[in-house]
């Protein structure tokens, strides 16, 4: 599963342009699902059908992972081939000096700033531009318009993984690991990798709207309160798969909640309860969808979010993955 | 060209109807059916040739920004709220036009020879300010004008002069749109167009998100009056589009991002035809196009927009060759819509 995790986030694909990421799932699940789809906006949607057993009732159930990652976008060019650019989902300005950004062609440019007014004034982004080494205009491919993203290998040290676009490129992983192992579920099954997430849940809006689902769980990744002098949270590293309660979009369905702990129990899965002060997830949107949805979320704890090194623990994409074959092969409890 | 009746026209958000008018008498003779909703938009249908079985939905806002009468104080004087965004400095000493009777005022300001110096250093806010409509009190305020009425800014619509096609008047955004879409109902495609004159874009897309749950189409394209910050110039940031420039193409702004095969459709169709257009400069502004493309499964969408400087105030001015170039783009563009592949 470590090199599904490294192909997926080492992978092109910021919000609004996530096609090769989609096609790099759509060639990993392809044979293994019943029918796939792309909407209009650029979800990729897969569906198995259920397998009905006695007694237990068939439910639709969506599970969504995105695919879109932060990144930047070139807004303008100045005289000398320097790169202006604006923020594609939550990008820190304090994480961008030095970074290096890669645009669709594969061709990369690194962060620069101009001269700050104060040695310690913060960074901003309209003070900062992008480098592509052109030596003048002329000698320039890049137009204003074009998306990047920021590039950083996966490193495997251990327990841990480090890489960019664990957000959610390890939900993504999870889903497709979940369908690899062929869990024969009574229940008929959207896994659903949707686009621009990051920018205001878009692409679940419209495919919790296609899939029209009884039961969502969105599987993306959560903050951790596990560093020095860290924002107090009760999610670490390393202590399984994070079922939410609640975030700053939503309050988890409470009988979803309680079936993922229960079913965590039942298996002997490590999980933690997480509430989460800042951000949300696509669940929030798939929650109000038609006539509502009963949402929940699986979180992976990630130090470092929205940073090109982001970090997780292995084994607790072991345990969501091993949670979502324990929800998918019963019934539900609601 | 209808650009001068419809800048003048009296349409804050939420109460449209004289701009809504003036539209459905221009466009009457050459649309096949029209209906308005229950929010007010004015959805025209122009029947395709049926050679396509597509629905392309083409839309621009009616309203533009405006005020609401809270309160007729003591004094006579009306104390208002903005409706959509409007910067407070450029409300001082401007005359508007209340509620359905028109009635004239001027935004009330001290005189510069009471003003201490750092007075002079501040912004009113907008709680502060008070609309003058030369009464001697509440009762004769209050029998003119109702808490709730609706007020404009007084402009007239101006061509600047014999050296330019640059023109000037107040809502420039989005009638600009408004007149490239009345002429666009003019043509008979392959496919149906929805051209959908919306409601109350300026306090949330709130006319395009029911308009296109309602018509479900296949793409849409949202024709505006766009920032434009030619001047004065910012290093190395602005400008946002350039008047003169052509029909600015939004990539991404703050509502949505552009599905890429309506854009070079846009941009290719521009080369083409040697018409001159921009790119908007990406991470800025909205449209209606972030609702509609939101809508059910999703919409393809497009914003074209026509640059307008000092948009959002009583004075905004924008160049007739971007409005003629923004009509002869989309014209050109459209037929190709019947076979461009939209999936991804």
């Amino acid at each position: 599963m470590k090199k599904l995790i490294q192909q997926l986030t080492e992978e092109f694909g910021p919000s609004g342009y996530e096609a090769p990421v989609r096609d790099l799932i759509k060639s990993l699940i392809v044979r293994h699902v019943d029918e796939v789809r792309v909407d209009a906006m650029g979800n990729l949607i897969a569906r198995k059908k259920a397998v009905p057993q006695n007694g237990i009732a068939s439910r639709r159930i969506m599970l969504a992972a995105h695919m879109d990652e932060i990144g930047v976008m070139i807004s303008y060019i100045d005289d000398k081939a320097f790169l202006r650019f604006t923020p594609i989902g939550g990008v820190f300005p304090s994480t961008l000096l030095g970074s290096r950004v890669v645009f669709t062609d594969g061709s990369v440019g690194v962060i620069g700033r101009e001269k700050p007014d104060h040695p310690d004034e913060l960074p901003s982004i309209s003070k900062m531009f992008i480098d592509v080494g052109a030596k003048d205009r002329e000698h320039l491919t890049r137009k204003v318009g074009d998306p990047a993203t920021f590039t950083r290998p996966f490193v495997d040290i251990g327990e841990r993984l480090v890489a960019k676009a664990f957000d959610d490129r390890i939900g993504c992983a999870i889903l497709i690991q979940s369908i690899l192992n062929n869990t024969v579920s009574p229940h008929e099954v959207y896994y659903v990798f949707t686009v621009q997430e990051e920018v205001g849940l878009r692409g679940a809006v419209t495919s919790a709207y296609g899939v029209e689902p009884d039961v969502a769980i969105a599987v993306d990744i959560t903050l951790t309160g596990d560093t020095p002098e860290a924002q107090p949270m009760a999610v670490a590293l390393g202590a399984g798969p994070a079922i939410k309660v609640k975030d700053r979009g939503m309050l988890a369905h409470p009988a979803v909640k309680d079936w993922l702990v229960d079913t965590a129990k039942r298996l002997g899965i490590p999980y933690q309860l997480e509430v989460l002060e800042m951000g949300t997830t696509d669940a929030m949107a798939i929650q109000t969808s038609r006539a509502g949805v009963a949402a929940g979320v699986i979180s992976i704890a990630t130090r470092y979010a929205h940073t090109p090194s982001e970090m997780i623990d292995f084994a607790d994409v072991q345990g969501a993955v091993s949670l979502i074959d324990g929800l998918l092969g019963a019934g539900l409890p609601f | 060209m209808s650009l001068r009746e419809l800048s003048e026209a009296f349409g804050p958000s939420g109460n449209e109807a004289a701009v809504r008018q003036i539209v459905l008498e221009r466009i009457r003779p050459f649309v096949d059916e029209y209906r308005i909703d229950s929010i007010g938009n004015l959805i025209a249908l122009k029947r395709g040739t049926g050679q396509s079985s597509r629905k392309v939905m083409v839309a621009a806002h009616m309203d533009e920004v405006g005020l609401m009468i809270v309160q007729v104080d003591r004094g006579g004087y009306l104390r208002f709220r903005p409706i959509g965004g409007i910067d407070p400095r450029v409300l001082l000493a401007k005359k508007v036009l209340i509620g359905d009777q028109r009635i004239p005022g001027v935004i009330g300001v001290k005189p510069v020879h009471l003003l201490d110096s750092k007075a002079r250093q501040q912004v009113m806010k907008v709680e502060d300010l008070s609309i003058d409509i030369g009464t001697m009190g509440e009762d004769d305020s209050g029998r003119a004008v109702k808490v709730g009425d609706y007020a404009v800014f007084d402009t007239h619509y101006e061509e600047l002069g014999p050296a330019s096609r640059t023109v000037k008047g107040k809502a420039l955004d989005d009638r600009a749109g408004c007149a490239v879409l009345i002429e666009l109902l003019r043509d008979r495609q392959a496919y149906d167009v929805y051209g959908v004159f919306t409601v109350q874009e300026e306090v949330g897309l709130r006319g395009a998100r029911v308009a296109a749950y309602s018509i479900a189409p296949d793409a849409a394209f949202v024709l505006e009056g766009t920032i434009c910050d030619d001047l004065p110039k910012d290093k190395d940031q602005s400008p946002t589009t350039k008047l003169g420039d052509g029909p600015a193409i939004t990539v991404m702004d703050r509502s949505f991002i552009a599905n890429q095969s309506l854009v070079q459709l846009l941009l290719r169709t521009a080369e083409q035809n040697g018409i001159p257009c921009q790119l908007k400069q990406p991470g800025l502004g909205g449209t209606d196009a972030g609702a509609i493309h939101l809508s059910r499964e999703g919409v393809p969408s497009v914003a074209v927009a026509v640059p307008v400087r000092y948009l959002h105030s009583p004075v905004s001015l924008l160049s007739l060759d971007d409005l003629d170039n923004t009509i002869r783009l989309m014209r050109l563009a459209l037929p190709e819509v019947s076979s461009l592949s939209l999936a991804h």
